[in-house]
């Protein structure tokens, strides 16, 4: 017995010793937004290929693109998701590690929606009355003054007198950035609060966006820091609450939400390709160029992600609430020269 | 001080003509209820535990035990050479360019062909709807069939595929029509053929193994999802770091207990051991990522840099545990040791380890239980991950590939956005149940075949 154990210790630590050797897969990490559609193509690739399936990783866009910028070599990863485009902080931060050549790859659209409890009322949102119901400051008969409203129709008459309720994407994630700057700022410049607090602020754009995006602190509008299932979950346990939800989340729990038409337009992949709904933002993943040719796999795994059998109109990403890339073709001609992106100014 | 003040503090104490044994006094009956009240609040706050635990347990076999059932569509296919080996030369080479997709229209066709068949029509459904219900898992199972035996292709062979999540959920209860009435994902026609093919006995459920021993699937074929490799990978972790924390637990509380000097060196050590097993485990997480990933160069998500972390993560508790029992043998049985003229060594490894090993059995089992259940520090070295390839054998590297942990599967299933996924998380939980169940059975087992009394 003490003879098995010393000799299994051995063994364990000699397998350490000889751990700098490449891998033989690929590795993803980074949003869990794009984690579901990195899966399917990572299972199909694992499927229909003679590499092995790659490693997928979620944990959010801008923690995958800072292990990423780790540097270069086997123990890092190789490719990025990112639910919103790469900051100039994380380009130099690669810069400065050695990751000199990112190739990024667009290669849809992700819709976002807001719902609530199937059994709740039918709601038709625009963004004014978002900004309305859950900004800071409001502009009311001419003045700016702090928000008071307590139900939705004290915001906008045509809507139900449900008492308001929303639970937004906590600050940590990309998809908050999308919604504060396509519902929130859009729905100050419409409904007017931009302009007077811009006024406000002797002419000061910065400022004035940023008063537009400060919500209201008093409880009615909560920060959910988890993922959309516990959003879901808050949902669930108040039927006033509003959630904000990717569409693929919202298509897979129809039983459970009803979800609320923006500006008129109901959301649907096909309303967000043809851009008549406003609340989408693209889909992204960053390649460390270094790695092309030494991961075994990687240039087949991106250039099969961006194909038309995964990523276009009818592949399994579509089906799953991706909205397809009208520029898919320029996307692959992209990937398959490997062309890497230019400097973030 | 009761006891005090029924005296008063002047004049003669009460007569005590009046006190009898048959009759309580009332200090007495004070007394006795309070010994009542303090039983009653025990028993109390026992029941409130075992109300908590049966409402969790309740809760998770209700929601988890369905995972281990599956619908099933058993039909026969015709592997047709035109599309699977359109060269018909048998190549391999060539066969493998063939695509799950291909497969797919073949399991589709055939099951349009099979409904025909049996006169199975459902008015308005297209045939679409009726491929649409196979899970997206059967292709890739039929094609690993067809290139491992090529000669399958131009018969037909009698195939078992999933049914699909919302077909799978239907038989559960879970989908209704007037939830498929609203879901992109299943139709009302669907269920209606499900029904049509449940009674000719085509789509039934039954228990499901592959939940347990297939890998990790994506989001589109819930069904199709298993634990195969967070079991090996559980597996993988625990059995290293025993091997990892026996040793230099047991080692370090003997040396610690029975040969270290007693100064301020040694109290310091015995301090932060103390400490140590109060870190949150996500600290020991950093750690890993930080020495064994980023400086000594191991992989990320493989079981062997968990294993390194989690046994850090365990030590301090399994030395603990380990000092508590070699303290607890009795000094005599040293003194007698050395009386009749053992070494030190011989004593401790004749007499005091023999004797304290129950009590380390359990203490190092109770530790890799706690180690067993832990996700925070592997969320940090990427062991929270979709992995579908099963890691090697042990003896292969295996400890070097990438897998994930049961723990880690319960929170990253509870995460997806379908519903599957959330009675897979509990089903999950329900097997994770089941290893500790194990692992504390074998430390009750250990211990009774081990214990000596004195």
């Amino acid at each position: 017995m003490n003879m098995f154990k010393i000799s299994a210790s051995a063994l364990a630590i000699a397998a350490a010793a000889t751990a700098a050797d490449a891998r033989d897969q690929v590795q993803v990490t980074g949003s869990s937004t794009v984690l579901p559609y990195s899966t399917i193509v990572a299972e199909a690739f694992g499927e229909n290929f003679d590499f092995p399936t790659p490693v997928v990783e979620g944990g959010g866009s801008g923690a995958g693109r800072k292990k990423m910028c780790e540097g270069v070599g086997p123990n890092t990863a190789d490719i990025a998701n990112s639910s919103s485009r790469i900051t100039k902080g994380d380009y130099e931060l690669c810069m400065s590690n050695g990751v000199t050549e990112i190739i990024e790859v667009r290669f849809g659209y992700d819709g976002i929606v807001f719902a609530s409890d199937v059994n709740g009322p039918e709601f038709a949102y625009t963004q004014a009355d978002i900004h309305g119901a859950l900004a800071a400051k409001v502009l009311k008969d001419g003045a700016l003054v702090d928000n008071t409203a307590k139900t939705w129709a004290d915001v906008n008459p045509a809507l139900p007198a449900q008492d308001i309720l929303v639970f937004v994407p906590g600050t940590k994630h990309g998809t908050r950035e999308v919604f504060d700057e396509k519902v929130i700022l859009q729905g100050c410049v419409d409904n007017g609060t931009f302009e007077a607090l811009k006024a406000a602020a002797n002419g000061d754009e910065d400022a004035a966006e940023e008063g537009c995006m400060a919500l209201r602190t008093d409880g009615l509008s909560v920060d959910i820091d988890g993922d959309y299932t516990e959003t879901l979950a808050r949902v669930d346990a108040n039927k006033n609450g509003i959630g904000v939800f990717g569409l693929s989340f919202y298509q897979n729990n129809t039983d459970k939400l009803r979800v609320a038409t923006m500006s008129g337009v109901i959301p649907t992949t096909e309303a967000i390709a043809a851009g008549d709904y406003p609340v989408s933002r693209p889909l992204y993943f960053y390649v460390k160029k270094a790695h092309l040719g030494v991961i075994p796999g990687l240039q087949e795994y991106i250039d099969f992600f961006v194909s038309d059998d995964m990523a276009g109109p009818d592949g399994p990403l579509a089906a799953y609430g991706l909205v397809s890339d009208p520029e898919l073709a320029a996307t692959q001609a992209m990937v398959a020269a490997g062309t890497p992106m230019a400097p973030i100014e | 001080m009761t006891d005090i003040s029924q005296f008063p503090a002047s004049g003669a104490p009460p007569a005590r003509a009046t006190s009898s044994l048959m009759a309580n006094t009332p200090r007495t009956l004070r007394r006795n209820a309070a010994e009542k009240r303090f039983r009653l609040y025990g028993l109390i706050a026992v029941s409130i535990a075992l109300t908590t635990l049966a409402i969790m347990l309740f809760t998770i076999f209700r929601d988890g035990s369905s995972a281990f059932v599956q619908a099933k569509i058993v039909f026969p296919v015709a592997i047709d050479a035109a599309v699977v080996d359109k060269a018909g030369t048998r190549d391999l080479a060539e066969m493998s360019k063939v695509t799950t997709v291909g497969y797919g229209r073949v399991l589709g066709a055939s099951l349009v062909q099979h409904l025909t068949d049996r006169n199975i029509v459902v008015d308005g459904s297209t045939e679409k709807e009726i491929a649409d219900m196979i899970s997206k898992d059967a292709p890739a199972r039929l094609r690993d069939m067809v290139l491992a035996d090529p000669s399958l292709v131009g018969q037909t062979i009698s195939f078992e595929a999933f049914a699909t999540g919302r077909i799978d959920g239907y038989l559960k209860g879970r989908v209704d029509r007037e939830i498929a009435a609203r879901d992109s994902n299943v139709s009302v026609l669907q269920l209606d053929l499900a029904d049509a093919m449940v009674d000719a006995g085509i789509l039934k459920s039954s228990f499901n193994w592959r939940f347990i021993t297939a890998p990790d699937a994506s989001d589109l074929r819930p069904e199709a999802a298993g634990l195969g490799v967070a079991l090996l990978g559980t597996l993988y972790m625990m059995v290293l770091v025993f091997i990892f924390t026996l040793p230099l637990g047991v080692g370090a509380s003997i040396y610690l207990e029975e040969f270290a000097p007693k100064n301020w060196f040694t109290d310091l050590v015995e301090v932060n051991i103390s400490n140590l097993a109060a870190v949150p485990s996500i600290v020991y997480g950093i750690l890993g990522l930080a020495v064994f990933i980023n400086f000594a160069g191991l992989p990320s998500s493989a079981p062997l840099v968990g294993a390194l972390v989690l046994t850090l993560m365990t030590l301090p508790t399994i030395i603990i545990a380990t000092r508590s029992a070699i303290r607890a043998v009795p000094p005599s049985i040293r003194d007698a040791a050395l009386g009749v003229g053992a070494s030190k060594m011989q004593m401790v490894f004749h007499h005091v380890l023999p004797l304290a090993a129950p009590g380390i059995l359990t203490g190092t089992i109770l530790g890799l239980a706690s180690a067993l259940g832990e996700t925070g520090p592997l969320l940090l070295i990427g062991m929270v991950a979709f992995v579908t390839n099963y890691p090697a054998s042990p003896f292969d590297g295996g400890v070097m590939d990438p897998a994930t942990a049961l723990p880690v599967q319960v929170y990253s299933w509870a995460s997806r956005s379908d519903p599957a996924f959330i009675e897979r998380s509990s089903g999950a939980i329900i097997v994770l149940l089941a290893f500790l169940v194990v692992m504390n059975v074998a430390a009750i087992l250990l211990r009774r075949r081990f214990e000596r009394r004195w």
